[in-house]
């Protein structure tokens, strides 16, 4: 394992992550590095999906903890947690006849109280979120009638108007087209230069991960394999291991990224197929 | 304190926004720094089925073989008027007009909290076994044990309650979620109609005869005694439920978004179903299983506000207002023939129904 970078204020510690009686990850330790764009990647099923989930305190690890400042986050105050740490759901439920800027102002929630629904805070902040993600001129309109594209940029700006210094996102990129799921990528990579923000994505697509994450993880059969930024850790070696897939890896011409090219099925050795 | 209201309008914005674009989010604030958010269409449309339901009630307490002037009734109410309206108004009509004021809220925020919660328009506790519950609660005490009326309430409340813990613990898997919360009502709803026509078939001609009337959900002859109990569990649980109005509101965005945003989501569903199980059944204890108003009043509300969420405040008024048009209906529209108050909400809300269903299907979401 890589060496562990000196600060991390979201971490889980030997957790034991299981659904029911189904066990997903055993003793799994990781540390998401502060200021990073961490993306974890691998194979469906490899538990990358839960690790997040655990990391944002969805699922409550059956042993170990996930540390969030230090503190285990299932014992922390539910709003204190939401101050601090956000989430993008994989799928999440527009309501029905909700505005944009209804609807990103509902990221003030963990901010608010009974009596203190809409500061002038709330209100600047709320402008700000959607103004950063592009959805400015969009406040009036009805969330159903965006694009696909559209639509993912406001639940970030909800996201964003929590106002955490920390933001998980589960397959943002997921139902988009290929030049929403850029758009949607291009967002989060600027968020994070210029908001100094912690974020921990989820993503499918491994040239993507390698392209935007300033530090992967890869998992497979809930471990981690490899973790640590991109051009270092990404060669053609962990790609098999961790995919079973043969390619080359090569530099993206684009960004000088390491970029996976697949081997053609015919190169394909029949051994090594899984 | 001095409430100044605050029209959020923007600041043109730096990528140049055009600057007449209107907001759609407003509220009241204080110079103390506390703040209402407030949504003047919604405001408007309280205010307005306030006035009906006001109005409708001053009618029907002026209605009746010993019709008053709506003056006379205002002046009686405040205490202006003969010994015998005074008997009139205060002993006889004006209980039953603010049993039905109460019925009708709690129905209606009991069928917006069970409609957000399971997010289906059709998920409203009618659907879902609450009142069938309580009809087999009554029915019981009825049929089985020949209680008296307040007996007969008790069983219903009972019933109701037992029949939401049920929903409850059967749909529980993780967590409880809307779609287990649909398909489990519906299952108990079924099997609770069954055992309703077997306790009719049990019993004798007089007890299938007040069943059935009790079944059909009526306010005559309710008075103070079912006012007050009515009173104490509505002054407890409304407040309380409009008071958990905003985490609910974060509810309909899904489990896991709720959850994100630091909404106990477990606890507050559970606050929110106790709840509005208890408002059902209460409500349904005072007047019998009024049928629709739980379904209909929420949805009525919300398109009349125009607004997102459950609109528990405008639902609460308008459940309030739809009872009272309905019972005004039930009892002056057909001559000599009173009907009860069930009837006339259960062919209004079967025509709703059919709507709802027709429209819902056009969405493309049933």
């Amino acid at each position: 394992m890589q060496p562990q970078p000196p600060q991390q204020r979201l971490a889980a510690e030997s957790v034991t992550l299981a659904y029911e009686q189904r066990t997903i990850a055993r003793d799994l330790s990781v540390a998401i590095p502060d200021n990073s764009f961490t993306v974890i990647v691998g194979p469906n099923a490899c538990g990358k999906s839960t690790l997040l989930r655990a990391l944002a305190r969805m699922l409550r690890p059956t042993q170990g903890r996930v540390l969030l400042d230090g503190q285990s986050i299932h014992t922390m105050p539910a709003k204190k947690v939401a101050k601090t740490l956000g989430l993008l759901p994989q799928s999440s439920i527009a309501p029905d006849g909700i505005t944009v800027a209804d609807l990103v102002a509902r990221g003030r929630y963990p901010h608010q109280g009974l009596l203190r629904q809409w500061s002038p805070q709330d209100e600047r902040i709320v402008r700000e979120s959607m103004d950063a993600t592009g959805v400015g001129e969009l406040g009036d309109r009805y969330v159903d009638e965006l694009s696909g594209g559209q639509r993912q940029r406001v639940w970030i700006a909800m996201a964003l108007a929590q106002q955490t210094p920390l933001l998980l996102l589960d397959e943002p990129t997921t139902y988009l087209d290929i030049q929403h799921q850029i758009d949607v990528l291009d967002l989060c990579a600027e968020l994070h230069e210029t908001q100094g923000r912690t974020l921990v994505a989820v993503l499918h697509d491994l040239n993507h991960a390698a392209r935007y994450a300033t530090h992967l993880i890869a998992v497979r059969g809930g471990e981690i394999v490899a973790q640590g930024p991109p051009s270092e850790i990404v060669t053609a070696d962990l790609v098999e291991r961790v995919f079973g897939l043969r390619c080359q890896v090569i530099d993206d011409p684009e960004t000088g990224t390491p970029l996976i090219v697949p081997a053609a099925r015919r190169a394909r050795a029949p051994q090594k197929q899984r | 304190m001095t409430a100044t209201p605050v029209p959020t309008a923007p600041a043109p914005a730096a990528s140049g926004a055009p600057a007449a674009r209107t907001h759609t989010v407003r509220a009241v604030r204080t110079a103390g720094g506390l703040s209402v958010r407030v949504e003047p269409r919604a405001v408007a449309v309280c205010l307005l089925l306030l006035a009906l339901a006001l109005a409708t009630g001053i009618v029907l307490i002026g209605s009746g073989d010993f019709p008053m002037a709506p003056g006379d009734v205002v002046a009686t109410l405040l205490g202006d008027g003969t010994a015998v309206q005074e008997f009139v108004v205060l002993d006889l009509r004006l209980p039953r007009v603010l049993v039905a004021v109460l019925v009708g809220a709690g129905l209606a925020v009991g069928g917006a909290v069970f409609q957000t919660l399971t997010r289906n328009p059709l998920g409203s506790p009618d659907m879902l076994g609450i009142n069938q519950g309580a009809i087999v609660g009554a029915l019981g005490v009825i049929v089985l044990l020949h209680g008296d009326a307040t007996a007969v309430a008790v069983g219903g409340l009972v019933g109701g309650t037992l029949t939401g813990a049920a929903v409850y613990v059967f749909a529980w898997k993780r967590g409880v979620h809307g779609f287990r919360i649909v398909l489990i009502g519906i299952g108990l709803a079924a099997m609770l109609t069954a055992v309703i026509h077997y306790l009719i078939t049990k019993a004798n001609l007089v007890d299938a005869t007040r069943a059935v009337v009790w079944m059909t959900g009526s306010l005559e002859g309710r008075d103070w005694t079912q006012f007050w109990p009515l009173l104490a569990v509505s002054a407890v649980l409304l407040p309380l439920v409009l008071a958990y109005g905003r985490p609910l509101r974060m509810l309909e965005m899904g489990d896991d978004a709720a959850y994100a945003l630091g909404v106990r989501v477990e606890r507050v569903r559970i606050v929110l179903l106790v709840s509005a199980v208890l408002l059902v059944a209460s409500a349904t204890a005072a007047a019998g299983p009024i049928t629709f108003v739980a379904l209909s009043a929420p949805q009525l509300a919300r398109r009349l506000t125009r607004s997102p969420g459950p609109n528990l405040g405008a639902s609460a008024l308008m459940g309030a207002a739809v009872l009272l048009v309905a019972d005004w209906t039930a009892t002056n529209a057909f001559g000599e023939r009173q009907l009860p108050v069930g009837v006339v909400t259960g062919v209004v809300g079967g025509c709703y129904l059919l709507w709802l269903l027709v429209t819902e299907r056009r969405a493309g979401r049933i």
